[in-house]
């Protein structure tokens, strides 16, 4: 028995990618998570409109954060606002006494209960309309996410154990002496996965509308190219994890390592804006988050496209930055190895066709 | 000792490695190797684990770029190459599936391709197996498998690591079969291999030990050149580490003539191999 555990102690030792998990992992998990755990959203973005803004946003209590007053606004205005997410909730008031109106975003969950909560505490003198998601339901919410969700999975887990598979059945290998360009290669590999990842969201988002009644306010190309995107992305990230993993158990490992703290960080389940602002910046590392910001505003709030530019944008970065990363990992694994500690053809080495051939 | 340089005196000599050296870190895995592929002729490269056959092979396909040293071969498309234990199969396409991939790859269509498949097919033993899962296929069914894969395209230089190596002795004759063929053919073939009467078949064998030539030539000349003397008995006759079973007997390697009593055998390959290996390796024997 001794041996046995001596024997599985030297192999943990050797394996130093799951030595750092063993170790690292629980105290970042506990610090990150600990910090991010939070459901309560102590503040929520409030614009003031209407005749009575100015008194009424000098009544205004927590969780209601005033970073707006405009007594020319109205109820348009105010609907406006909570559509490009300028806003989380908007107080309209009326000329003379009586209740003001406010209008909540019901998209964003969390703060929207937080912000309706403390209108129903108010004694009347706040009757809260919630718009995009009257009812509050957590599935209008969370359909949205899980299309991302899904995508991330689909697009990092399926490719880079496609691709780890190919390399540790040694085909990798086969595929590099064929007459295939690294580029045929590289969207060979790739395309089925896109499409598959894209079929996906597609069936996602049709039963996600059927089955919880989500309704899709917005516009379907604006999700598509949102999602195209995040395909992108995550399937860049697939790639890149395969480059870095001998086997489809260090592929998974890793997979679910950049998986976890997405969903986790992304705003799915804990609001951004609740976390401690040390944490909530790792969530704007994550392309989920952007994701969310897309899907939720397209298919709840039909949101003006000018409001996703940002989120649109940023994706697109990440994009082109993984990707190109990826497929240049990638097409190092499909050049031939070269002589350690030299990075280009040493003085003296010919490669060269015969008379019928060409140089390789 | 020193190995014939390949190519010389040979006008007919296309592709090869001439003196390459390759080296991972402080490891050479090749120290100033050379090796001709002839048109129509079996290039057999021998040696134990480590010699350093793979490398050379890899070489030879431009999978690994030499330190120096001066590699030719055709064009990519008129390569064939097999890599060990066939893993250049993908094991969860069919057999079928398998050739249709590596034809499109090679852009093969038409009658001409569809009887070239049906002609591998049928040699290999493989046409009752087309819809079956390579990963389903026997060991020496996916080796055939690979082979057929590395020849469909009728390359010019084909490169076999070891393709006989766990191959039932029949699936080893059949392998043989397709691998004379496609020399007949007019291919250049390069395989290593770690069976030596395999290598006595071949037109040059490469002795490699330890990343460095320790003899080329034809197999009879290898033999002829064999160092020292090999005797056979049924003891280790002088130090007991350079001494080897052969069925019943011992066959021991002098680096001089036999000593009183002892009787010297004419050597196989295997016993030439090692003979070489000796005298490398124990450089004062021969001094």
């Amino acid at each position: 028995m001794w041996a046995m555990i001596l024997k599985e102690f030297l192999e943990l030792r050797r394996d130093r990618r799951t030595m750092a998990m063993i170790i690292a992992l629980p105290l970042v998990l506990l610090v990150v998570f600990g910090y991010a755990a939070n459901f309560r959203v102590s503040d929520v973005p409030t614009y003031v409109y209407g005749p009575q803004a100015e008194q009424t946003a000098a009544a205004l209590k927590a969780p209601y954060d005033v970073t707006k007053v405009d007594p020319s606004g109205d109820a348009d205005d105010a609907r406006e606002a909570l559509r490009s997410r300028d806003a989380g909730a908007v107080v309209v008031t009326q000329p003379g006494a009586g209740p003001a109106t406010v209008m909540i975003d019901g998209s964003n969950l969390f703060s929207a209960q937080a912000a309706a909560s403390a209108a129903l505490a108010s004694g009347g003198a706040l009757k809260p309309n919630v718009l995009f998601n009257p009812q509050l339901k957590t599935s209008w919410v969370m359909v949205p996410a899980l299309i991302g969700m899904i995508m991330a999975f689909i697009g990092t887990i399926i490719t880079a154990i496609g691709l780890v598979r190919e390399r540790q059945a040694g085909t990798l290998e086969q595929l590099a002496v064929m007459p295939f360009k690294a580029s045929d290669v590289i969207v060979g590999k790739i395309a089925p996965y896109f499409v598959l990842a894209a079929v996906d969201m597609i069936l996602v988002t049709v039963l996600g509308c059927l089955l919880f009644g989500v309704p899709f306010t917005g516009s379907v190309a604006v999700l598509a190219l949102g999602s195209a995107l995040f395909l992108f992305t995550v399937l860049g990230i697939g790639v890149l994890i395969s480059s870095f993993s001998q086997n489809q158990g260090q592929a998974m490992q890793m997979a679910l390592l950049t998986l976890m703290p997405q969903i986790l960080l992304s705003g799915m389940i804990f609001p951004l804006e609740a976390m401690a602002a040390g944490v909530r910046w790792i969530g704007y590392l994550f392309p989920l988050t952007y994701f969310n910001l897309i899907s939720n505003g397209v298919m709840l709030r039909d949101a003006p496209i000018d409001s996703l530019v940002m989120p649109l944008a940023v994706l697109a970065g990440m994009a082109v930055v993984v990707f190109t990363a990826a497929v240049l990992r990638f097409r190092r694994d499909l050049a031939p190895a070269a002589p350690k500690g030299t990075g280009k053809t040493p003085a003296g080495t010919a490669r060269v066709p015969a008379s019928a051939g060409e140089a390789r | 000792m020193t190995p014939a340089v390949p190519g010389s005196g040979n006008a007919t000599q296309n592709w090869g490695a001439r003196e390459v050296t390759v080296a991972f870190g402080a490891t050479t895995a090749l120290d100033a190797v050379s090796l001709a592929a002839v048109p129509g002729q079996v290039a057999a490269v021998v040696g134990g684990d480590g010699a350093g056959k793979t490398t050379l092979l890899r070489t030879l396909v431009g999978r690994i770029r030499p330190q120096s040293g001066r590699v030719e071969a055709p064009a990519t498309a008129d390569c064939g190459f097999m890599p060990t234990g066939a893993s250049g199969v993908w094991q969860d396409l069919t057999v079928a599936e398998n050739l249709a991939f590596v034809a499109a790859a090679y852009h093969l269509a038409g009658p001409a391709y569809d009887q070239r498949r049906a002609h591998l097919l049928r040699t290999a033993g493989l046409d009752h197996a087309e819809d079956r899962l390579a990963g389903a296929l026997s060991g020496g069914m996916r080796q055939k498998l690979a082979f057929c894969l590395a020849i469909l395209h009728e390359p010019k230089l084909l490169v076999l690591d070891e393709p006989s190596t766990g191959v039932d002795p029949v699936s080893r004759v059949d392998l043989w079969r397709l691998i004379s063929r496609a020399a007949a053919d007019g291919t250049a073939v390069v395989m290593a291999t770690t069976y030596l009467d395999e290598a006595e078949r071949a037109s040059t064998c490469l002795v490699l030990d330890q990343g460095h030539a320790l003899a080329m030539g034809a197999p009879a000349d290898i033999l002829a050149r064999t160092p020292g003397t090999v005797t056979t008995g049924d003891r280790p006759a002088g130090r007991p580490e350079l001494s080897w079973r052969r069925g019943h007997a011992t066959r021991s390697w002098h680096p001089g003539p036999p000593g009183p009593g002892e009787q010297a055998v004419a050597p196989d390959m295997e016993d030439a191999v090692i003979a070489f290996t000796f005298a490398d390796r124990t450089p004062e024997t021969t001094a």
